[in-house]
């Protein structure tokens, strides 16, 4: 069997495409950055003795790691819209990114909070420290540090997951692409183009992550 | 002034503290010696606020530590407190270390909280090391630090909680030093110590510290040359051989 590939139509789409990649970067960093501030607040939640507190937040973080994250899109499309609360495609896949990474995190931050011995805490404390300055200033600091590899896998796989907004009609980099080759069936050409797009925004990621990391982090832990 | 009056503390069924009285005036400098698990260290813990205790007052400057309204925070900016392990903050420089508090806790302007931080770190002999970090650093070097990081927010008292424990034995002499000179400085100390000889030899008073109790109170002289108790008596000559 003979295939033979007809690029042209792919480059004439460029900006469409270009076009699904930023939405496809724009909607996994807010995914990301909101979602770490939830975990961090889940993983405080989980650790409190007041099981108030912690089963919220364990429920959270069971419910999100142990389900597939396609249902939790789902759930947020066409289940909250089944309630006749509708969403755009953009801001269910936002959530269900949101809800997925912040579990996740939960899990990672919670191991990074109880990897940093109590004393830094007690020292801090009788420096004359609020609670909240200590958390600012001496834990949140460490425990980034600590995730901070973790913390990027998780950013990577939030990408990749993203593909997903494909089956609620979302105009990301999937399913930006998914509409181009149905209109032209240059179905392998076009899925070909956007694989080495979401390759390049992962790569770019990880290369921009690591110099983040470098700036950021001078002592050692 | 400090005024321990009737300390009960207990973590659970465990009783550490049974009834702990001991004053504390401007200027003196206490040992307080005894056995492991007597109950010392939780005794400055519970200074400062760090730890609740279930009966008794503590007050520091007439202020009652463990009433309700007391705001702790404020409170322990006149206690420093220096741990066994040195709890240097490994994310921060040795000048950032000493500078953050008196910046962030006493709101100084970057320049001056830098200023007393430089002060502090040069009376400990840190002169040459402002922008290292501290895990690159000795035990006694660390240790030095964190005396200087509780300086600079210009406590009142200083509790010190078994600082040379952690340290390699030839790192000790340079730590014991630093002691000493705050000491002869005048500052107010508590420290809580295995260092007989140190102790006997800057100790205003030394308290013997036995199952949660203070089992004998006095100079240097009374307690460690003369110890009436058998229990001080015993546990002396297990420590001094």
């Amino acid at each position: 069997m003979e295939y033979v590939f007809h690029w042209n139509i792919v480059f004439q789409k460029m900006p469409q495409l270009l076009h699904g990649a930023f939405v496809t970067l724009h909607l996994s960093v807010s995914a990301m950055l909101i979602g770490i501030v939830i975990a961090v607040l889940l993983a405080i939640a989980k650790m409190s003795k007041s099981r108030i507190y912690s089963l919220p937040a364990t429920i959270w973080v069971e419910i999100a790691r142990n389900t597939p994250a396609l249902f939790q899109i789902y759930m947020a499309y066409f289940g909250l819209g089944a309630l006749g609360i509708h969403l755009s495609p953009y801001v269910a896949v936002l959530s269900a990114l949101i809800f997925v990474n912040a579990g996740y995190l939960t899990e990672t931050f919670r191991g990074g909070f109880q990897s940093i011995p109590e004393t830094q805490y007690n020292a801090s404390k009788s420096l004359g420290m609020s609670s909240i300055q200590v958390y600012r200033y001496i834990i949140l600091p460490q425990m980034f540090r600590r995730i901070y590899h973790p913390m990027t896998n998780q950013f990577v796989w939030s990408i990749l997951m993203s593909s997903l907004g494909i089956l609620v009609g979302m105009n990301e980099l999937s399913g930006e692409t998914q509409r181009l080759q149905s209109l032209s069936f240059r179905t392998l050409e076009f899925f070909i183009v956007a694989a080495i797009m979401y390759f390049i925004i992962t790569k770019f990621v990880l290369l921009s992550a690591s110099l983040v990391s470098k700036k950021l982090f001078k002592g050692d832990i | 002034m400090i005024k321990i009056q009737g300390v009960y503390k207990s973590f659970d069924e465990l009783e550490v503290l049974k009834g702990v009285d001991l004053d504390v005036k401007k200027g003196e400098v206490i040992s307080v010696i005894g056995g492991s698990g007597s109950g010392k260290s939780t005794l400055l813990y519970c200074i400062n606020g760090i730890e609740k205790i279930q009966q008794g007052n503590i007050i520091v400057d007439e202020i009652d530590v463990h009433a309700k309204g007391t705001n702790r925070d404020n409170l322990r900016q006149r206690l420093g407190m220096v741990f066994q392990q040195f709890n240097s903050f490994p994310h921060l420089t040795v000048l950032e270390n000493a500078s953050l508090a008196p910046r962030i806790v006493k709101k100084l302007k970057k320049k001056e909280a830098i200023e007393i931080a430089k002060e502090e770190l040069n009376n400990v002999g840190l002169s040459d090391k402002f922008d290292e970090y501290p895990t690159r650093m000795s035990g006694g070097q660390q240790q030095r630090l964190a005396i200087a990081r509780a300086l600079a927010m210009k406590p009142e008292y200083m509790l010190f909680d078994e600082v040379t424990s952690a340290l390699d034995p030839e790192l000790v002499g340079e730590v014991l030093d630093t002691l000493r000179m705050l000491s002869d400085a005048g500052m107010t100390m508590i420290c809580v110590t295995h260092e007989i000889a140190f102790a006997r030899e800057v100790s205003d008073k030394i308290a013997f510290f036995h199952q949660g109790i203070i089992e004998e109170l006095g100079t240097p002289e009374q307690v460690i040359s003369n110890p009436q108790k058998e229990t001080t008596q015993k546990f002396l000559s297990k420590v001094l051989h």
